[in-house]
């Protein structure tokens, strides 16, 4: 037991376990509405962006995130636009954008550096790859993003539901689904660092799709999401302390776990 | 004053037109019909009325101090929508969007007027359900709950008991009508059921990539045009 406390006097696990619920939050009530607009793979073509830039970003020697995020952020506008209106439609324009990134991204660090840890962490993610800045601008970002989401609630509900009928009684429509594909995609690079960029969208459509098991409100929804959510990382996180295993895969394999128990709770 | 008046409407995707000619005016509290075959442009002129396509051609005037925008819109219903976690009350309360204006969070008036339109829908205990659960007939009364919300002049109604058994059908047209008669709501409803819209509506737009026929449902009647188009049987 006392090992248990233990693990919490560390720096590294404090700042995890901070910022990682933070994330959490965010990317749960963010994956119910993308979930349900079917935007469900945008988290994961995102974060193979996220790569590309973090990759391309170590290459020049310059701040991770400094760079990441606003790629990461055009390319999410860029995506809902070309997907709009382009000729090519939305699923098939994800694919091609994260799998050009994560060419470019692997290219670039065979080129330059081979693949290291800093590359793996990038790849698989690591509690320990969160610095002391990237932690303070991890907490300040994810916090806008839970606050833009809860003001902004009625409307991304009513954009989310139907977006013929919000567009037509005047809400810009467009306005709050790039709103809503700017915070994925800051949340995205964010919990990259941590969970990986093959694994962080998982952590965006795991809780939605659990807490639709056993919900039938869209307010319950959101309110469960958010708390499977925060449950799956700290439990999680704390699994991959004593067992040793990647944080990242003990988190989704957390989620996986709750969303069977809330398939079998919800068949009842 | 009309409440609705298109003069001249024109519309095109890339560059083909794909309705043309539509004049007519609507006073408020009629009940139009917008009949037509598929690919008439029905769809179209709705999108138009909506502010959501914007004409190439023409006008388009509300009076009464009626914006496109406090339209109550009940579109059709989409895959999307059949598995959507939401409840009654959350769906109705949505109709309330275009009074938040600068606010952020729905007023007490706004509950107020989603309560009342419920009740008037006869939905009232379905308040806590779940959209997704129920039978056909009762998500539509939902969304004209909702639609309610959005408007105290005109109803857009694009096909509104598609998909519906002939009971369902038969008291949706009834509320359609209620609203219109009690309420003084202006109806505007594109509708295939062409038998219904000559019992039910006031006014007939006849659409054929063109303005075919306007007129009052009794004209219709008369008209070689609703012959043809039926098929030889008379209303």
């Amino acid at each position: 037991m006392s090992e248990f406390w233990h693990m919490f006097s560390f720096h590294f696990m404090q700042r995890a376990l901070l910022v990682g619920g933070l994330i959490s939050l965010c990317a749960a009530l963010l994956g119910v509405s993308l979930v349900l607009k079917r935007y469900s793979m945008i988290g994961d073509g995102l974060s193979h962006v996220g790569f590309g830039a973090l990759a391309i970003a170590s290459a020049l020697h310059v701040a991770p995130l400094a760079v990441a995020v606003p790629v990461v952020v055009v390319t999410a506008v860029l995506l809902l636009r070309l997907s709009q209106n382009g000729k090519i439609k939305g699923d098939a324009m994800i694919a091609i954008i994260s799998s050009s990134a994560l060419a470019i991204g692997v290219i670039c660090v065979s080129v330059t550096t081979g693949m290291n840890t800093e590359v793996s962490s990038y790849m698989f993610g690591s509690v320990l790859s969160l610095s002391r800045s990237d932690a303070i601008l991890s907490a300040i970002l994810s916090t806008v993003v839970l606050l833009l989401f809860v003001l902004f609630y009625p409307r991304l509900f009513a954009v989310t539901f139907d977006e013929n009928f919000s567009k037509a009684t005047g809400t810009r429509t467009e306005l709050y689904n790039t709103l809503l594909a700017v915070l994925t995609a800051i949340t995205v690079v964010l919990g990259m660092r941590m969970m990986g960029a093959l694994l962080i969208s998982s952590l965006i459509i795991f809780p939605a799709l659990s807490a639709m098991r056993v919900c039938r409100s869209f307010k319950r929804v959101v309110i469960c999401a958010a708390c499977f959510s925060l449950t799956c990382f700290v439990v999680g996180t704390i699994a991959s302390y004593f067992l040793e295993t990647p944080t990242g895969a003990s988190i989704v394999a957390a989620n996986l776990l709750c969303f069977c128990i809330c398939c079998v709770i919800g068949k009842k | 004053m009309a409440i609705l008046q298109c003069e001249n409407l024109c519309f095109a995707y890339d560059g083909s037109t794909v309705l043309e000619g539509v004049n007519f005016s609507l006073k408020a509290g009629s009940y139009l019909c917008i009949v037509g075959e598929n690919g008439s442009g029905k769809s179209t002129l709705m999108k138009g009325l909506l502010g959501l396509k914007a004409p190439d051609g023409g006008h388009i005037t509300f009076g009464e101090g009626l914006k496109s925008t406090e339209i109550g819109y009940l579109p059709q219903q989409t895959q999307l929508q059949r598995d959507f976690p939401a409840s009654v009350w959350e769906v109705v309360l949505s109709g309330c969007l275009n009074s938040l204006g600068r606010r952020l969070f729905y007023s007490a008036e706004d509950k107020k007027r989603a309560a009342y339109n419920m009740e008037r829908m006869g939905i009232e205990e379905l308040r806590d359900r779940s959209y997704q659960e129920l039978s056909g007939g009762q998500q539509q009364r939902v969304l004209l709950a909702r639609a309610l919300c959005a408007t105290k002049k005109m109803l857009l109604l694009d096909e509104p008991v598609t998909g519906l058994d002939p009971i369902a059908t038969g008291e949706m047209y009834n509320l359609i009508k209620l609203v219109n008669l009690c309420d003084n709501i202006t109806v505007i409803m594109v509708s295939h059921d062409i038998h219904a819209a000559a019992r039910y509506a006031t006014h007939i737009l006849h659409l054929g990539q063109k303005q075919l026929f306007f007129g009052t449902a009794a004209e219709y009647r008369e008209s070689d045009l609703a012959r043809r188009f039926l098929g030889g049987n008379r209303l």
